[in-house]
């Protein structure tokens, strides 16, 4: 746990915490945009190169704008004066923190599993390669057949909405 | 003598870090590899301006800049101070600290880019093992400040802009890095320093640049459409489209920030040329095997000047697209292809040495080309232009 780590931890739930608390819709989505940001700053700080830069290219470069896009694309970026809060926030709080504890039991938990390293390992992106083709080739099977069929119902999706208009 | 003109930068900053103490020596090495960068590119930047602009008046059959100091070569610099000077108005309604951050980020992400690009022979800043990740995830970033600036400026050309910018961004992503995953097909590694050895030896006087194969071929025009979208470069330029959207993103900056922007284009400009050079053009390798005593920089940097070159006669030269043209060019004609070379390439890595996978491989590619291009042109699209308005 070095200097570095806390600042790049309170960056992440800075982001985090404004990407919930202000007003502005896509100001929201620019905080939110800080945490990722943040999270890919950590993977890098354990020096897991490839998954720092995949976060960077896939959470900033194509998540965040999704999101802006869909926020210009719904409705206007004008928010109410007051913010938007939901009714049912104590449910959402209970659902967050169970969440959360789930994450955190199985984190603990696979620590005691995981033999304990003490030398950093040093990992190519050759050596993610070969086991994504290899050990976990059938996760990333199921991974690929899923994004074809959430691509597969976008296309439906926009293909009937063509159709409504002739 | 040769091969001291080879790593003459390399050397220079052994020199100067070695008059300092042990402990600072890293340090120093670093910042000063690092003010190179910042101080080499838009100086080149500013050179490209007047290049640009007389490359564009010969074009045109007119004369170009040429009032500040002979030819019109200091005209960067009357620029500069005029940028510099000028007012900085930010719109009552703009979204001030969004508005400021916006140029500031876009020239932070590119200028990262700079990093990882092998400008000659031991000449890269950091040599990392995921390199050209590193690269798309920066030039990725670059987008959400594109649209920042067109979002805070509160202005509907602003907004508008923004919208194509990234729109056509995020379409032309897709050919860029199905286009440069060949090479890393090819060469086993994401280190751009890998990717540019691999290319290194020559055969008959000719180097193993991977555009001289069928595959780096089709790879590296795609890659060349790709990057002039991603750069907003005409024929793509329409995010920017004076006729009918002002500015684009950048209506509503003025003075420094809007010569940032400017700058940031550019730079952009010159490190995805750098990154092509580096894929398909053999990097800071040289083109025949009797220039390899011609120092490593002087390649990379004429590769690259020529790559501008290009961008800027294109622009003398074609017409801007149509904004239903250019995502129909990404997603029907280029990403197909792309899809193709992929499969391409696994071929060629899979046949074997001889002159049969040159032929199958060359065959495949031309005939999908073809068969593609004259499939669209049966189609006949051509003819009075139709409008379909939003509801």
């Amino acid at each position: 746990m070095s200097f570095v780590f806390y600042i790049l931890a309170a960056l992440t739930v800075a982001g985090g915490l404004a990407a919930m608390l202000l007003k502005n819709t896509v100001h929201c989505a620019l905080a939110l945009t800080v945490a990722f940001a943040g999270l890919a700053l950590l993977f890098l700080n354990l020096d897991a190169q490839f998954a720092g830069f995949a976060q960077i290219l896939v959470y900033i470069g194509a998540v965040a704008i999704l999101v802006v896009f869909a926020i210009l694309l719904t409705r206007g970026s004008e928010t109410p004066r007051d913010g938007v809060f939901s009714r049912t926030w104590l449910v959402g709080l209970v659902i967050a923190a169970g969440v959360f504890a789930v994450l955190g039991w199985a984190v603990i938990g696979s620590v005691r599993v995981l033999p304990h390293e003490t030398a950093v390992p040093t990992v190519t992106v050759l050596q993610i390669g070969n086991a994504l083709v290899s050990r976990y080739v059938l996760p990333l099977e199921i991974v690929a057949v899923l994004l074809t069929a959430a691509m597969i119902g976008a296309v439906i999706v926009a293909m009937h909405e063509k159709e409504g208009q002739k | 003598m040769i091969n001291t003109l080879d790593q003459i930068f390399v050397l220079l900053r052994h020199w100067l870090v070695s008059f300092l103490p042990a402990a600072w020596q890293p340090l120093v090495g670093v910042l000063l590899s690092v003010a190179a960068i910042v101080c080499l590119f838009p100086a080149l930047f500013a050179l490209t301006t007047v290049f640009e602009r007389k490359g564009l008046a010969r074009i045109q059959n007119r004369l170009g800049p040429n009032r500040v100091g002979p030819f019109g070569l200091l005209q960067p610099i009357a620029d500069g101070i005029k940028s510099l000077t000028k007012e900085d108005i930010v719109p009552l309604s703009a979204d001030a600290a969004v508005h400021f951050l916006a140029p500031v980020l876009l020239l932070v992400a590119v200028f990262m880019g700079f990093a990882v690009l092998p400008m000659g022979r031991n000449m890269v800043f950091v040599d990392m093992d995921a390199g050209l990740l590193f690269y798309f995830a920066m030039s990725a970033s670059t987008e959400l400040s594109v649209f920042m600036a067109g979002w805070s400026s509160r202005n509907k050309y602003s907004l508008l802009g923004a919208m194509r910018a990234v729109a056509q961004m995020i379409s032309y992503e897709v050919p860029l890095l199905l286009s440069s995953v060949v090479v890393v097909m090819m060469t086993g590694s994401l280190s751009l320093t890998k990717i540019v050895a691999a290319q290194s030896g020559f055969t008959w006087g000719l180097p193993h640049w991977f555009i001289f194969t069928p595959w780096g071929c089709a790879g590296f025009v795609m890659y060349a459409i790709a990057t002039t979208a991603e750069t907003n470069r005409s024929p793509f330029d329409l995010p920017e489209g004076e006729s009918e959207l002002v500015a684009g993103y950048h209506t509503e900056y003025s003075g420094f920030k809007f010569a940032l922007f400017f700058l940031g284009e550019y730079l952009a400009m010159f490190s995805i040329s750098g990154l092509g050079t580096t894929l398909f053009l053999g990097g800071w390798s040289a083109p025949f095997s009797f220039l390899t005593w011609v120092p490593s920089w002087i390649w990379f940097f004429s590769k690259l000047m020529l790559s501008i070159f290009v961008f800027i006669w294109m622009r003398g030269t074609l017409p801007r697209l149509r904004q239903d043209q250019l995502m129909n060019f990404a997603w029907k004609f280029v990403l197909p292809l792309c899809l193709l070379n992929l499969m391409v390439v696994a071929l060629w890595r899979f046949m074997g040495d001889g002159w049969l996978r040159w032929v199958i491989c060359s065959a495949i590619l031309i005939g999908a080309y073809a068969t593609m291009g004259w499939g669209e042109m049966r189609r006949g699209k051509i003819g009075p232009r139709s409008y379909r308005y939003a509801e």
